[in-house]
């Protein structure tokens, strides 16, 4: 058998001329995906979403990817929050929370050395994670995912209150209610308002200034999908190395992205209902 | 043919509420000091079911499981360890290891029985607990398999128990590995409950399940030379020279164990320096608030001083035995809840940086915690007090004639023939191939 005799070190270099754009923009994509950026990776691998992250656009095909539907969601701007509670009274007023207990709370983190402000609130709440940690651990089928909505509720008669929960929680939300004989946690005002025809959550319509901002995140006319999607803004869940695919998603919520969202509309009365 | 003729009342060695009575004033004091423990604990631990545990017990939100659960998890992996232990002989046939398997199991199933008490006082619902853990099963929950092989495991124990008394071999080797198959399960299965929750780093992990497995060894060992070496405290009879050398073999083993132990403690905390998440803890375990737990209590008397004093004993020193087993006890107490604790004490909220969340979280066990637990460990106590009275030490009495020429072995309670011109001893050595 013959072989063509090939000499590499006289072998003439044939230039990038050669490569089609075609095979370049592929070899591009690998490299992009691999490190992990490829379009928009970096915001969009925080989300929900299961398999890829679309970095814009493409909505409808979005949408297919929610596993829920109305896949109701949070986002924070921790920028507009002023602490003044009113979000963790409405709750506690709405749900009956005794004393002892929260499900909502407003964390404070200071800082040194900053020049624009030193303070910064950080609500806090149950965080609905499509891989409830929660709902793996219960033994009794007690807390669960709705399949409609991504809620994770409870069913207070079947908890038999090993608290096994609690501590599986990484995001702290949940206590032992004395009165319901269960733990209770955080069920995005399904049982008092949403399931009685309201749009907004207790917390989220007593929000003056917008910083939760309550939706669906299926739908590409709702606030929570336009805050969520946005390339310039950054998106991010809290312990997202616990991989509990979180739906209460946090941004600073600066002016621009906010005029540029809501038309104009001026970020402290902003009014959620309105289209 | 002619024989002599065992008493069959006291077939399965039992000897009744009889052999209670007859105890002297002073064993009546100790057995009743347990029964009052566990009337006074069940009774606080009742009242506070009754007012509500989260008036009276320390427990908080952040840090939801506390002495209870410790107290719970001490009595279960001693169980699950007397069941490891004890199935070397009677279970994969370790002739040296068979004396000790009667009262090992025994107390397995004494202990599961304290466990179970105490976590009735856990649990804010129990009686829901026996409805829903059936009809509304969670197979992807640790805590549902957890519950529910702990249950299959102690019917398994007391099916073997029945056939161990009855002299039945075959079916309780059989119910026996079944027994240590879903012992070990369940008790793997307690590490996972912890090991699989991720918001927790100081738990999370493959570490646990398998941890647990081995201190269950190690609690195991430990306990029977504690219950045997009193057993022998109270009636010297119990020891002759099979049990003597059950006990040195349980010895070795648990010298062997305690190493295993130490290994595993040490590669936790070098590992854990360089986390992040367990760091801060391990830091509180050295040298914050838990220093003298784990140092006095888990290092020094959990592991240290045992693994010495046992040495020492040679394995036939047993008062020496008696002593460092003891003290061993407390030390695995404390072990387990160095466990339990220091992985709540940091909160999901510390990494974030927050205010609230700068500080390691506090917890102090309250009175009607401790008493609650205590009612499990009266139950334990009064349980083996009455058990080496009323089953006369755990000796077998074989209820059928002894054919001439034959002697009921106080080892292995079979019949053994001499020999001519053999003395009983000299015959025991042949049968058992042991010196």
């Amino acid at each position: 058998m013959k072989f063509p005799k090939i000499n590499f070190d006289t072998l003439k270099n044939e230039g990038t001329g050669s490569i089609t754009a075609r095979e370049r923009r592929k070899f591009l994509k690998l490299g992009l995906g691999i490190a992990g950026v490829y379009a928009g990776g970096k915001i969009l691998s925080l989300t929900s979403l299961i398999g890829t992250a679309h970095a814009s656009g493409g909505g409808a095909e979005l949408i297919k990817k929610y596993p829920y539907n109305p896949h109701y969601s949070m986002v924070i701007r921790q920028s507009l929050c002023i602490d003044c509670e009113k979000c963790v009274d409405a709750c506690n007023e709405t749900n009956h929370v005794p004393e002892y207990g929260y499900r909502t709370r407003i964390l404070t983190k200071k800082y040194s050395g900053t020049l624009d402000k030193q303070v910064e609130f950080i609500p806090v709440l149950c965080n609905h994670c499509n891989n409830a940690p929660c709902v793996r651990a219960c033994p009794t089928k007690a807390t669960y995912k709705d399949p409609v909505t991504g809620i994770v509720r409870m069913e207070s008669k079947k908890c038999i209150g090993c608290k096994t929960c609690m501590l599986a929680c990484p995001y702290d939300a949940r206590y032992f209610s004395a009165e319901r004989r269960a733990v209770d946690k955080c069920d995005f005002c399904w049982d008092k308002r949403l399931s009685k025809g309201e749009k907004q959550t207790g917390c989220s319509a007593a929000c003056p200034t917008g910083a939760r901002t309550f939706g669906n995140l299926t739908d590409p006319e709702n606030i929570v999908y336009k805050l969520v999607h946005q390339l310039e803004e950054k998106v991010w869940v809290i312990r997202p190395a616990d991989d509990t695919k979180p739906n209460i998603f946090y941004m600073k919520g600066n002016m621009r992205s906010v005029d540029n969202i809501l038309n104009e509309q001026k970020f402290k009365y902003f009014d959620p209902d309105k289209a | 043919m002619t024989g002599r003729i065992v008493n069959i009342s006291k077939k399965w060695g039992f000897h009744g509420v009889k052999a209670l009575q007859d105890a002297s004033p002073g064993y009546k004091a100790v057995m009743g000091f347990f029964v009052l423990l566990t009337l006074a604990g069940a009774a606080v631990g009742l009242h506070a079911l009754f007012v509500g545990y989260h008036h009276v017990y320390g427990v908080t939100k952040q840090i939801s499981w506390g002495l209870l659960i410790s107290a719970y998890i001490f009595c279960v992996v001693t169980s699950t360890g007397l069941c490891i232990v004890s199935s070397i002989g009677h279970v994969f046939g370790g002739e040296a290891f068979m004396p000790i398997a009667k009262r090992a199991v025994f107390m397995s199933i004494v202990f599961m029985f304290g466990g179970f008490c105490i976590i009735f006082f856990d649990i804010e619902n129990p009686f829901r607990m026996a409805i829903w853990n059936v009809i509304s099963p969670n197979f992807v929950s640790n805590m549902w398999w957890m519950g529910t092989l702990y249950g299959a495991y102690l019917v398994f124990m007391m099916i073997e128990y029945y056939f161990l008394l009855d002299q039945n071999h075959t079916l309780s080797r059989l119910m026996g590995f079944f027994g240590l198959v879903i012992g070990v399960a369940a008790h793997s299965n307690l590490g996972a409950v912890f090991g699989m929750l991720h918001g927790r780093p100081f738990w999370y992990g493959p570490y646990l399940p398998i941890y647990f497995i081995f201190s269950a060894a190690m609690s195991g060992g430990c306990a029977i030379l504690f219950f045997t070496t009193l057993g022998w405290k109270i009636n010297p009879e119990i020891m002759n020279q099979r049990m003597e050398r059950a006990v040195k073999a349980v010895t070795q083993i648990t010298i062997f164990l305690i190493s295993v132990i130490i290994f595993f403690t040490s590669w936790k905390i070098i590992t854990g320096m360089v986390s992040e998440g367990k760091q801060l803890v391990l830091m509180s375990l050295l040298t914050g608030d838990y220093a003298i737990n784990f140092w006095v209590f888990e290092i020094f008397l959990g592991m240290f001083l045992p693994l010495y004093l046992l040495i020492r004993s040679r394995g036939n020193n047993f008062n020496l035995i008696l002593w460092s087993t003891g003290l061993m006890m407390i030390g695995i107490f404390f072990m387990r809840y160095d466990i339990v604790i220091p992985g709540q004490i940091e909160s999901v909220y510390h990494s974030l940086g927050v205010v609230e969340e700068s500080h390691l979280l506090n917890y102090t066990p309250t009175f009607h915690e401790i008493m609650a637990s205590l009612s499990g460990i009266g139950f334990i106590g009064f349980a083996y007090f009455a058990g080496e009275k009323m089953l006369n030490g755990h000796q077998l009495e074989k209820h059928e004639i002894v054919p001439d020429g034959g002697y009921i072995c106080p080892g292995c309670g079979a019949i053994h023939f001499m020999e001519e011109g053999e003395t009983e001893e000299e015959a025991m050595k042949r049968h058992h191939r042991i010196w």
